[in-house]
């Protein structure tokens, strides 16, 4: 278990390593779509080339948008490049690192679906079983067949139970055939990319070393800022929920000790606490006010200015507080640092 | 259990989180839902197409439905549209924004659902076997129009004694199923690039005003949750004091009709107190029958 957490917690620890957490996790993803895809060629002259290449090409451009769009970078990318001048200035280098850290790593789960599709070759051997060299593996000299009557019998190789081709070319001999292709094109493809992956790691220290260390500084700067401001409104909003509700009732029972003119009574000593808890509302017919008002007249969002000289100019606008003063606690140090 | 405990925790984290997690639990179990589902055709002429698209749009339908349920959020932002106005005005930018994002949430199951069957493939073969063209199918080309509906209608039953080793119901059932895989991966594809957009051009327009309606419907949501606990500690207290009054009144009725005379000694009070001179059994059932017929007032001032 502590293993597990700490493998957890290094995964939340920065932006760039819970990616590589969700890249892994669509690559794993990716092997078991296919796996669980239930494989269909349709054996059908013109239809096979579509199906067969569409399932190698089409999954793979929608893993590579899903790898952009579950990244969070992307919108802080898309923010970072729209929002105005100001006093800040902008740096396309930062741009371009980021755009490149997501591109890689989402390339990492289409790449994995086109070699595993090739390296199991029911793909490519869907796709290009009309197009095996009948004169080399078959039987040239068979009672000649008009041409597309030899492209539907060669459109069925990839559907054992109904091929009737036996005499023109051996099902097993076309399937061998092609999937011997598939997996070479296969192993190439990932020796591929492998090296390509080899190089720009490997080279990327040799051109602008300095330019690259502090584009990845400032990318991950611009993560960590834009999420501690999102902790903190979140911490505010939680503040001044407490302090407006806090008020809320206050001034529901300073109203309604007005309305009844009441002497406040002296509450014993010993209770006080409790007392203030109650936010001075006792009975039933109180707090039904109180809940009714709740819902048809919330309290507006402007936090009455504290009675202490805090000089925070938070919700300083000059206005008097509408409700008699009541002696209040410190509550000035939730919202006088924002 | 403890490997639970933290990802709940992380869930738990806010309430982003959370309805993140309810949408993909929901996910999965639309998937799971699929899976054990036992699909069963009924090969006749009419009934296929009713059967196939039902199962096919029934279901996501009810999925939403759940998803927008389970959805703490749209109760919050039904109140926050229907509150009459009064001191705090309404922004319908938040309110806009709140419900685009419940909706998204609540389409992710459906759509799972949907892509799915398109992949599996069953549905289509089975709504659709009856509209094929049946020239393009050997078996079917020479058979008379009456009879040919009923053929088609059986292809997606693959134990019926006709059609058990057909190899034209097979050539069919291939072609609905690529066709049923074809439909599944563009719409999977639309989806995603739909998505993509969104993301991309969505800091284009409104930021600022994208990030206030965010911030005021995370309030309203905070505001809510600390409002009802505020409210259960403040009940919590008032049935605190009510009962302790209602017992304080039932020791003063039990004296008054007992006349029991104050006991001396200091060392038996602690434990009297804490039995507020109720110390027999006829007592204590007068106390729970008063509890029940006479409950006291709801008023601790």
């Amino acid at each position: 278990m502590d293993k597990f957490r700490m493998i957890f917690q290094f995964f939340q620890s920065n932006q760039e390593s819970f990616m590589n957490g969700i890249c892994g996790i669509m690559a794993l993803a990716s092997t078991q779509m296919y796996s669980a895809f239930d494989f269909n060629c349709p054996c059908l002259p013109h239809y096979n080339l579509a199906y067969g290449l569409g399932i190698l090409l089409v999954p793979p451009f929608i893993l590579f948008l899903l790898g952009f769009v579950l990244n969070n970078n992307i919108s802080m990318l898309a923010e970072e490049w729209r929002r105005p001048q100001g006093r800040r200035g902008k740096d396309p280098s930062v741009l371009r690192y980021m755009f490149c850290s997501m591109a890689q790593r989402a390339m990492i789960a289409p790449v994995v679906w086109v070699s595993v599709t090739l390296l199991d070759g029911k793909c490519i051997t869907c796709a290009f079983c009309t197009s095996v060299p009948v004169e080399t593996l078959g039987n040239a000299s068979h009672p000649r067949l008009s041409q597309g009557e030899i492209q539907r019998v060669l459109a069925r190789i990839p559907c054992k139970e109904i091929y009737n081709g036996q005499q023109l070319i051996a099902n097993e001999v076309a399937v061998r055939y092609l999937r011997c292709i598939s997996q070479a094109l296969g192993w190439c493809f990932v020796l591929l990319m492998t090296t390509l992956a080899f190089l720009v790691r490997s080279l990327r220290p040799c051109f602008s070393q300095a330019a690259f260390l502090k584009s990845r500084y400032w990318s991950h700067y611009i993560d960590i800022e834009r999420k501690l401001f999102d902790e903190t409104c979140a911490e505010h909003a939680r503040s001044f929920a407490k302090v407006c509700i806090q008020q809320f009732f206050e001034g529901m029972s300073t109203d309604l000790v007005a309305a009844r003119c009441h002497l406040p009574r002296n509450a014993p000593a010993g209770a006080g606490e409790a007392a203030e808890k109650l936010l001075g509302i006792t009975d039933q017919g109180t707090m039904n006010m109180a809940l009714k008002s709740w819902h048809r007249c919330k309290p507006p969002l402007h936090l009455h200015p504290p009675a202490l000289p805090t000089g925070n100019g938070w919700a300083g606008e000059g206005q008097p507080p509408p409700h008699p003063s009541v002696p209040r606690r410190q509550r000035a140090a939730y919202y006088s640092w924002v | 259990m403890d490997r639970f405990r933290m990802i709940f925790q992380y869930f738990q984290s806010n309430s982003e989180s959370v309805m993140n997690g309810i949408c993909g639990l929901l996910a999965l179990a639309s998937v799971k839902m699929y899976t054990s589902f036992d699909f069963s055709c009924p090969c006749l002429p009419l009934y296929n197409m009713a059967y196939g698209l039902g199962i096919m749009f029934i279901p996501p339908i009810i999925l939403f439905l759940c998803g927008l349920i389970l959805n703490r959020q749209s109760l919050v932002m039904l109140e926050e549209w229907r509150r009459p106005a009064g001191p705090r005005k309404k922004d319908l930018a938040v309110i806009r924004y709140m419900c685009s994002s419940i909706v998204q949430r609540a389409m992710v199951a459906p759509v799972v659902w949907i892509v799915v069957t398109l992949l599996d493939g069953k549905c289509l073969i089975c709504a659709f076997s009856g509209s094929v063209d049946p020239e393009k199918f050997v078996g079917f080309a020479n058979v008379s129009t009456a009879q040919v509906q009923q053929l088609l209608a059986k292809v997606p039953c693959k134990d019926d004694e006709l059609m058990r080793n057909s190899t034209s119901r097979k050539a069919v059932s291939r072609y609905l199923r690529c066709w049923s895989q074809a439909l599944g991966w563009s719409v999977l594809l639309i989806l995603i690039i739909a998505a993509f957009l969104a993301r991309w051009l969505r800091p284009c327009f409104n930021q600022a005003t994208l990030l206030q309606a965010r911030h005021w419907s995370n309030y309203i949501d905070i505001e809510q949750k600390i409002f009802e606990e505020t409210c259960c500690e403040h009940s919590r207290l008032f049935a605190h004091k009510c009962i302790l009054h209602f017992f304080e009144s039932m020791q003063q009725e039990i004296k008054l009709h007992s006349f029991i005379l104050p006991r001396e000694g200091e060392e038996a009070e602690g434990e009297e107190d804490l039995l507020r001179g109720i110390t027999d059994q006829d007592q204590v059932n007068k106390l729970l029958k008063t509890w029940y017929c006479e409950k006291p007032p709801l008023d601790v001032s």
